[in-house]
């Protein structure tokens, strides 16, 4: 009986050790009585540089608050950002993101700012309205945009040129984009016209509300996977890898990843956000060989704009210094300084001209020309977890195990189920 | 065993100071661990019990949901393909190793040059970190560019998607397993043969014994606490592998669902999906899972197991 009793010790250990985690650090500033201490919570540690001269600033103007940038690896900044809600030691000010900012808004972790906006001559109108409207929730503000992404379509001038077909621009149609991709694909050679990824924000989301459909509803409790519109728009993916025969298949681009395709030459073009123009350009085999253009239309131009904000934590000893801080973040000067540093594009009306400079090569500019009909990132309660399920249910249709309309329907089931928890 | 309650009333009682004195240091030495084992596991261990229970909602808070999620576990089909795939990748693997890795101590467990070289490299795959190795083999699977289909187009095979192909992926990683942890077991032979006394070797060659025939009359019967040993370890390990399917198959692979195994799906549970109240539902399944596999191994031990 005690081996027996041993024995089942042992693996009880071994089973439930791993189930356990936690994590803490408060940072234990103790701080004068006279000067109060912010810190600022993000998940971009190569940020940190843009920050340190804004904070500085900042630091000058107002002698009494100390600002201390605290970043978190991304793996780890919602992990981190849960437990220290559960635990009330958020730090002051911290990054907030499309996917997030319900659960953290409706079970009030956030400061409202609203009542500081009032007070405050920020101007929240230079911010583009989309970005705004992501971090209001049931008509209270509670994030100011700090940047933003667009997406567009980056394309490989070699290999257009190599297949004599025109460079896309902005009369592209998805018409074009399918005679181009179907052109451009050399199969002998391993080359492929587009990538159909399976990735939602620099991909699908985007092909949705061209075609005219919606992910989830506006009053958040209904799917749009089961609409039409919807469904024309992740089967223009499916098309061309199956009956186009354009694109990768899914078993090739998990086994290389579609931005290795397009960096090595094997892909002519690819959806993808503004973040990788930078790193798409200092690629060595690309360098000088591509350009982009902005995404072809369908019933309607579209492009997924998402961006950061800055929020503050509903429990902050320090509301009024915390405010401060986001407020200058939020000025011209401080976004001017963003710019400068040329790591984002920040999010302040007429900031975006450095970011363009940047790379001269390439027509950055469809980017910032692309706002006008920018669509905000889709975002609802529980948005990881419905997004998990996108990744659960989209496999079967992009590998034509399944069909579209069978997997979207199913998906947007499940999907309700978890809008409405 | 009816006696032994009534013998120790009577040596409490008859305690000295001395003797209090030793018990008291007794406990200070083991206290460390005590407490460590407590606070890292015991109490943890007990909260997810409890956390099985409940119904999670977001931010750490919970409310009693009795056994709604064990009657989500019978109804969720995700699970029942994972506890398949768990069950196949056990099955698989735990004999594989255990097999390759007594062939290998066999091996090296004679006088030839360059011994404790090979034996170093075959340990080699225990001291790496796991997520190297499947980064390795990752790169070595690769349908286009992977060495193994490289090798194959030599000999104009068409190597497989072997990590992408829903059919096949589960075995590729059985394959990376295997080879993981044949060292490590090595070990444990190794020790065992050595165990072993020469003079029954010498006694059956003087009988006349071949080698195949001492091997499954003398070394075999001889190893087996040994294989016992080793089984009900690499079981409890094969039972909850994670890291290698984890790190070699992405979210988006079309063969995620023919390797999702329990453990991943807790851990997609727990946090993707933020529902640590059925993650610990799975985790509590998979301590059934383990806790029975393993009486049941320890119930039939006397069937095959020799102790001299």
């Amino acid at each position: 009986m005690r081996k027996i009793l041993s024995l089942s010790l042992i693996v009880l250990l071994s089973v439930l050790a791993a189930c356990s985690s936690s994590a803490n650090d408060t940072g234990g500033d103790g701080g004068n009585s006279e000067s109060v201490t912010i810190t600022l919570g993000m998940w971009d540690e190569a940020q940190v540089d843009a920050y340190e001269p804004v904070v500085k600033k900042f630091e000058e103007e107002n002698p009494d608050i100390n600002v201390k940038l605290q970043p978190t690896p991304w793996e780890q900044y919602w992990t981190k950002l849960e437990t220290a809600a559960t635990g009330s030691v958020l730090p002051d000010v911290f990054w907030m993101n499309g996917p997030n900012i319900i659960k953290y808004a409706s079970n009030d972790i956030l400061l409202p700012l609203d009542k500081y906006m009032e007070k405050s001559d920020v101007k929240i109108d230079k911010f583009p309205q989309s970005l705004v409207d992501l971090y209001n929730y049931e008509d209270t503000q509670y994030a100011i945009p700090k940047d933003f992404d667009t997406v567009a379509l980056f394309y490989n001038k070699e290999l257009f040129d190599k297949a004599g077909v025109a460079y896309p621009d902005d009369t592209w149609d998805w018409d074009d984009l399918e005679k181009a991709a179907k052109k451009l694909t050399n199969k002998e050679e391993g080359i492929y016209g587009i990538a159909a990824k399976l990735n939602n924000q620099s991909n699908y989301y985007n092909t949705i509300y061209q075609a005219g459909g919606y992910v989830v509803s506006d009053d958040m409790k209904d799917s749009g996977y089961d609409e039409p519109e919807t469904i024309k728009g992740l089967k223009f993916w499916t098309d061309l890898i199956h009956e186009h025969e354009a694109s990768p298949t899914l078993a090739q681009m998990t086994d290389t990843t579609p931005r290795a395709m397009f960096e090595s030459g094997k892909v002519a073009m690819l959806y993808d956000g503004s973040w990788m123009a930078k790193v798409f350009h200092e690629n060595e085999t690309l360098k000088g060989k591509i350009d982009v253009a902005e995404l072809p239309k369908n019933e309607q131009r579209a492009t997924i704009i998402h961006g950061i904000g800055h929020v503050i934590a509903a429990n902050t000893e320090h509301p009024d210094a915390a405010w401060k801080l986001v407020e200058y973040l939020a000025s011209e000067e401080a976004n001017k300084m963003f710019s400068e540093a040329g790591s984002f594009i920040p999010a302040y009306e007429g900031m975006q001209e450095d970011w363009v400079k940047a790379i001269p090569e390439m027509n950055l500019q469809v980017f910032i020309d692309s706002l006008e009909y920018a669509v905000p990132y889709p975002s609802a309660p529980n948005t990881t977890e419905w997004q998990t399920l996108e990744q659960e249910y989209f496999p079967k249709a992009w590998t034509g195990e399944a069909s579209v309309e069978e997997v979207a329907k199913d998906l947007a089931k499940e999907m309700e189920e978890i809008l409405n928890k | 065993m009816s006696s032994k309650p009534v013998m120790n009333k009577r040596k409490r009682k008859r305690i000295s100071p001395l003797k209090r004195g030793d018990y008291f240091w007794g406990y200070a030495m083991i206290a460390p661990t005590l407490i460590g084992l407590l606070v890292l596991y015991i109490w943890p261990s007990i909260q997810t019990f409890y956390f099985s229970l409940n119904t999670w909602k977001a931010f750490g808070n919970y409310e009693w949901g009795g056994l709604s999620n064990y009657k989500r576990i019978l109804e969720d089909p995700d699970l029942i393909t994972a506890l398949k795939n768990t069950l196949i990748f056990s099955v698989l693997s735990v004999p594989l190793s255990i097999a390759i890795a007594i062939f290998v101590a066999l091996l090296l467990n004679q006088k030839i040059k360059g011994l404790s070289i090979y034996r170093t490299l075959y340990f080699l795959p225990v001291v790496t970190i796991p997520a190297a190795i499947a980064m390795v083999w990752k790169w070595l699977y690769t349908a286009e560019y992977g060495l193994i289909n490289y090798v194959l187009g030599i000999f104009s095979i068409e190597g497989p998607n072997w990590l992408t192909n829903p059919d096949l992926a589960l075995y590729s990683i059985i394959i990376v397993s295997v080879w993981m942890q044949i060292g490590y077991y090595m070990i444990f032979f190794l020790s065992g043969l050595q165990g072993i006394p020469n003079s029954l070797y010498e006694a059956a060659s003087i009988d006349g014994a071949g080698a195949v025939r001492k091997f499954f009359t003398i070394t075999l019967p001889l190893l087996t606490p040994t294989i016992f040993f080793v089984t009900i370890i690499s079981l409890i390990e094969a039972l909850q592998v994670f890291d290698l399917i984890f790190m070699m198959i992405e979210p988006t692979s079309p063969a995620y669902q023919d390797t999702r195994t329990l453990v991943v799906l807790f851990f997609e549970q727990a946090f993707k999906m933020n529902d640590k109240g059925f993650a610990s539902a799975i985790a509590i399944l998979i301590f059934l899972l383990i806790f029975v596999v393993t009486i049941i191994q320890v119930k039939l031990q006397k069937k095959w197991v020799h102790y001299d």
